[in-house]
């Protein structure tokens, strides 16, 4: 099937989960061989999620993981017993 | 940054078991460990809600200490990390219950229910983000916007989904819609980024082709 850029585009997301349903990757996949402007679509995704993914990115506050240490241990110092049953 | 990434998801779960058992045996200070390589999401998730860094953090901290309270409750039939993300999801929830809802819920139906089509943004035939632009810090700021611009629910499916990898069960379970929902969610998350991003990240691209943007069916 001929499928035009804005079949494709509705399945952007689905086709970077390998997801697509199999009758319609073949398609897909021949539609993005002929056409950049959905390679260029599907691959300006795939680098936002690149970067989305890259630790750098989203960055905890400094000192998160000291503070949060620092609760649990006065939890665990203050729980009883019952607390954990 | 932690062992989580170099382990197998099986032998993980398996470490965990031992773990929560020790625990539970009496060894609290484990506890400790077992979240460890959590704190990550744990803190994303809630900012992925709350959206204020105090508020996220209170979150994160209030979830460890209520995973820790209730870990006799961890039957051990999911897995820990989808058992503490409903924990904290649920605490950022009450959170912001707490402060402000309505209107921004509503803003957020309003958009769910629009058709779903939409128009990527035009770009150059960019293949990969090159090292150099990865190393701004200027692009990963834009990015930080943009996701924190998202609508409510599009940035929550957006942040469990790829910003931590879940996968979409596991997503769904956690913010306690269905696996169809987390689908739609994330496609429109992405695309609203590809369009508030490609043109920002044109510019660190290669040369453009002559004549590309002519061929564009919506220039």
């Amino acid at each position: 099937m001929e499928l035009n850029c804005k079949h494709v585009w509705a399945h952007i997301s689905e086709y970077l989960d390998k997801s697509v349903p199999a009758d319609l990757l073949a398609d897909i996949e021949q539609h993005l061989e002929h056409c950049e402007i959905c390679s260029a679509v599907l691959d300006s995704t795939r680098n936002i999620l690149v970067l989305t993914a890259d630790n750098r990115t989203f960055e905890l506050p400094l000192g998160y993981s000291e503070r949060l240490h620092e609760r649990l241990r006065k939890e665990l110092g203050s729980a009883s017993e019952e607390a954990m049953k | 940054m932690t062992a989580a990434g170099t382990t197998t998801g099986a032998a993980k779960e398996r470490n965990e078991a031992e773990l929560i058992a020790r625990i539970l045996g009496g060894e609290k200070e484990l506890f400790h460990d077992l979240i460890r390589p959590y704190e990550r999401m744990l803190y994303l998730t809630a900012f992925s809600i709350v959206k204020n860094e105090t508020g996220a953090e209170e979150c994160a901290q209030d979830a460890v200490v209520n995973a820790y309270r209730n870990l006799a409750k961890f039957r051990g039939d999911s897995k820990f990390s989808t058992w503490l993300v409903t924990i904290v999801v649920n605490e950022a929830r009450q959170k912001l219950r707490k402060a402000k809802r309505a209107k921004e819920q509503s803003l957020d139906e309003a958009i769910e229910g629009e058709e779903g089509e939409y128009t990527p943004a035009p770009l150059t035939d960019w293949r990969e983000i090159p090292s150099e632009a990865l190393e701004r810090k200027e692009l990963r700021e834009t990015l930080q916007k943009a996701v924190a611009a998202l609508p409510d629910i599009y940035r929550q499916v957006f942040t469990l989904r790829d910003l931590q990898e879940m996968n979409v069960a596991d997503t769904a379970a956690a913010l306690g819609v269905n696996e169809n929902i987390v689908k739609v969610r994330l496609h429109r998350a992405r695309m609203m980024l590809q369009k508030r991003l490609a043109p920002y990240l044109k510019k660190s691209t290669a040369p453009e082709r002559k004549g590309f943007w002519g061929r564009m069916p919506w220039s």
